[in-house]
Formats: structure tokens, sequence, C-alpha cells
């Protein structure tokens, strides 16, 4: 492991003028990824700044109805909230379904949604990897890609391209931030900016090496969670390879609002399937407005899904993702129309 | 050809070029309910500060990737993987070990209940699996929930299902999982 100074600072300002102005400085929350990643040397940092005391471990009532999370809350607590398990299910059941109980007490909000692939091949240093060292490659092509994506990736995705990467993001908690329309608080160098939750994690196009739109020394400070419409009903469904402590080899969020046996509302993310927390607009807009029935589930999450493209591989591949992700949107919606 | 960082093989020889220094930080913890000063390099987990500096065993470097819970201690009050901590990050922090969980040579009620169910076997996960346990009665406590708690809005009760997923993060490889789950069942209600 790279040696490394330490610094922590007493506020938000003074730790991202301390980022910002070191190119190798990174920020150290719940330190759960990154200080694997120092061990593995997947992270080679010069400097590590730890936030876990210059943002707020609070989650306030918004005045819209809804909830502000601040970046330093730990997933355990905010999944406890009852503010949450009451007001927002889906968000406490994806990060109940994350990790295990003691990481889950290091995790915090802020950092959560920044963890990084589990992708084997980035987390090998040995590998040809574009997100761990851009342009060597991608060893994931026709390799094992029981865990990686099926949307927003190409058909027959060319391992030697610089810019080829099928790497899946790995937190459950960002896939019900995404179908909840959070925002995140952002502060940097430069000052504050707001962005929404869909907006933060971008697909690999043009730099693999890069999971988010955040500047380098750029600090989550707050993520918020507007109030949801009277009547929405929410849900998170995770399938995975063990029935706890692994990773999703799909996930669905959803919101859903029925009136008058129609769709009102509608929102839906999937997880496990691709680069970033997948906001599913296409099932949306089959959705909204139409029969709340079971063939009208299915014919969404068959138009979602309809843009997918299976990954060859070693271990078969992962074509069994898109009946999955199909299967599973529909048992989800079916869930939140039949439950009383 | 470049070997690790700053080592260097030129020919037969092996050359150290210019290998960065080391930084250190001194902390303070209090371990066990006993307060040690330490200097240590910045990048030394609390699982080494415990095991390598202190000489406090109890805490096992399993997999040192966060994937096993066998390093599981409490880190002020709740437990944590002591393998994903940098010491250097929690100066002035209380650590549990399940060596100080025993008060006057008194085994916690976890302790006891992991002998009187035999809820081992070659005991490498035990002290693990014990600070785990001791976390998950805390939180039960509190009334945190978990993945298989069918109401979020209402109290879970520590059914064997509840016990094993919040057990989840701790492995065990002799598999003794099924002694494991009634041992936390009854010392919980013996809290």
């Amino acid at each position: 492991m790279r040696p490394f100074t330490f610094a922590r600072p007493a506020e938000a300002d003074e730790a991202v003028r301390t980022v910002a102005r070191d190119p190798e400085a990174v920020f150290l929350a719940g330190g759960t990824n990154l200080v694997d990643h120092l061990r593995l040397g997947v992270a080679r940092p010069s400097l590590v700044v730890d936030i876990r005391t210059v943002t707020s471990r609070e989650v306030r009532d918004a005045s819209d109805g809804g909830l502000s999370i601040g970046a330093a809350v730990t997933n355990s607590e905010l999944a406890a909230d009852r503010r949450v398990r009451e007001r927002y299910p889906v968000l406490a059941q994806a990060l109940l379904s994350g990790a295990s109980g003691q990481l889950r007490n290091m995790a915090t909000s802020g950092g959560n949604p920044l963890q990084r692939t589990r992708c084997v091949y980035f987390q090998d240093v040995t590998m040809p990897c574009n997100k761990q060292a851009p342009g060597s490659g991608c060893s994931a092509i026709g390799g094992y890609t029981r865990y990686h994506a099926v949307l927003g990736v190409p058909a027959a995705p060319d391992a030697g391209d610089p810019e080829t990467c099928i790497a899946t993001h790995p937190s459950d908690m960002a896939v019900a931030l995404a179908a909840l329309d959070a925002r995140v608080q952002l502060r940097g160098p430069d000052g504050n900016r707001e962005i929404a939750f869909t907006e933060l994690h971008r697909l690999p196009d043009g730099d693999p090496s890069r999971d988010t739109v955040l500047h380098h020394g750029e600090l989550i400070t707050a993520i918020d969670l507007p109030a949801l419409p009277a009547g929405a009903r929410t849900a998170y469904r995770k399938v995975r390879d063990r029935a706890s402590y692994a990773f999703a080899l799909v996930s669905v969020a959803a919101v859903l609002r029925v009136a008058d046996g129609r769709v009102a509302d509608v929102r839906l993310a999937l997880g496990g399937v691709a680069h970033k927390p997948w906001r599913a607009a296409r099932a949306e807009e089959a959705l909204r407005g139409q029969p709340a029935t079971e063939a009208g589930f299915r014919v969404a999450a068959e138009a979602e899904l309809a843009a997918a493209q299976p990954q060859s591989g070693l271990d078969g591949g992962n074509g069994f993702k898109i009946p999955l992700a199909t299967r599973t949107i529909v048992a989800v919606l079916r869930q939140l129309t039949t439950e009383a | 050809m470049l070997v690790a960082e700053g080592l260097r093989v030129d020919g037969d020889s092996l050359r150290v070029a210019s290998v960065p220094a080391a930084v250190e930080a001194e902390i303070t913890l209090q371990v066990d309910g006993r307060a040690v000063r330490l200097t240590i390099d910045t990048r030394t987990s609390l699982l080494d500060a415990l095991r390598e500096r202190l000489g406090n065993t109890s805490p096992k470097k399993g997999c040192d990737h966060g994937q096993c819970g066998a390093c599981t201690v409490l880190l002020d009050g709740e437990r944590v993987l002591s393998c994903l901590t940098l010491a250097v990050a929690h100066d002035g922090g209380e650590v549990t070990t399940a060596d100080g969980l025993a008060v006057d040579g008194a085994l916690h009620p976890v302790q006891q209940a992991f002998i009187d169910y035999d809820a081992f076997q070659c005991g490498y996960c035990t002290p693990g699996q014990i600070c785990s346990a001791v976390g998950v009665l805390r939180e039960a406590e509190r009334g945190w929930p978990s993945h298989v708690t069918a109401d979020l809005t209402g109290d879970a009760e520590l059914t064997d299902a509840e016990i094993a997923e919040r057990m989840s993060g701790n492995l065990c490889r002799c598999g003794a999982y099924m002694n494991i789950v009634p041992a936390v069942r009854a010392a919980g209600g013996a809290r």
C-alpha cells in the first residue's frame, strides 16, 4: 500500500479545499470500499481526508414534506429511521438488502452511492481494465459476466476498445434513490450545486474510469428525498445468488400510485444491469395511464428490456438477466397492486 | 522491470529505487477498558493495530477484505469490521473485542450461550461471531429492522430467520450455524 498522509478537517469547506488542491487526494467516509481498494492497490492516494465529522449525521424533515439525509448518516441509522420505514419503505428495504450489519454500521449515505463496481477484473490490478488503467482494454468481455451489464452496453463490445466497460454499479441504496427522484447536494471548490440523483452516475461512454459526474474535490453533503404523491406505494426487490450478503444479479425499485384501476404515477429503477442505477423510462412511459394489470406490467417490462444486450462469457454469459429483470419488474408491480 | 512501488529488478539485482516514506500518526484508543497510546503508520488497520501492536489476537484476520466477519469488534458500541477500519481515523475510539466482554471473570451472556449451545467447532470465527451477536442484540433492542422483517413499521421479534439474516456477515467454515442461531436466541432471551 502506498503511504499516505491523513487529515481530519474541522469543516466541509476545508475538506473540499484540501482534496481539491491535491489531484491524488481522496475523501474517506465509512471506508468499506476505499480501505479495501487501498489494500488491493486499486486506490493509491497520497492524502486521505476523513469527512465523517464534516457533514450532517441527521435526517431532517424538509419543508416540502420530504426528508433531507445528512451525508454522514450511516446506512444502519437510515434504514432504522421511522420516517424512512413508514414513508419510503423502498429505501429502507434497499439498504437492508445490502452488505452485512457490520458494513451498514460503517457505510454512510454519501459514501454508499459512490462505491465502485465489484467487477472482479477492476479489482485485480494485474488485469487489463479500462476503468482501472484507461486504455488497457476490458477483461470482462468474454470472461465472467454473471455480474455484468446488459443495458447501456453494445451487442458485441470489443475487448480492446479503450472505451469498453460492461461493469455494473453495485449499490442497492442508489437504485432506490434513483426511483425516488432524490436530489444530491454538493459542495465543491467553486461553491454548492444540486443535481438530480439520476444525473449523478454516468455510463462508461468516452471514459469508463469516471463513475459519476462529480469533479475532483466535490463532496456530497446531503441527499434530499421529495415527498411522494399521496397514495403512492413503494418496494425494493433484490435477486441474488445467496439469501443474504451478496450483490444483486437484478434488483428493482418501484414507486407506484394506482387510481381508478389505472397507473397514475410510476417510477422504476433497476440495479445489477447497468453501469449506473438504471431508471426504466421506457417501462414508465408504457405504464403511465394504462390499466394496472399484470399483462400491462409485462408489456412495459419487455419494452424496457428490449434494448438489453446479453454478454457472452466463460460462465455461460448473462443473458439470463433479461427474463429475470422482466419477471422481477412484473412481480414488484404486482406486489404493489395486490398487497393490502 | 518495476515489481512494486520503488522496487526494480535490474539484471540479477533487486534494487530499492525510492520507496516513499511511511507516514506516522499518534493515536489514543480505549481497548477493552484500557487506554493505550500508539504511534502507527497511517496505513494500519484497526485489526492490525489490535493484533500486531497490542497483542490482542481475539479479532481474527480471516479475509482482510470485509467478506468474512472474523475481525468484528465493537467500535464506540457498534459492531464493525476492524479490517476495513483505519486505526488513524478512530483516534479516541472505544474498542471492545471478544477478549474484553467478560466482566470480572464472568463471561458475557453471549459467550456463555456459545459454550452452552456448542456454537463453534474450530473456534476461529468465534470471537467475531460473538462480537457480532452482541451487536445484533443491541440493534434488536433499539428496534432496528432487517431484510427479513415483514412489517418495517413494527418492532422485529428475534426469530431464527431474523438471527440468521442479522448474522449473515459472519461466515463459519465449520458450519456451526445450526448451533449459533439458538445460542444467539438464548442470549437474547437472557438479556
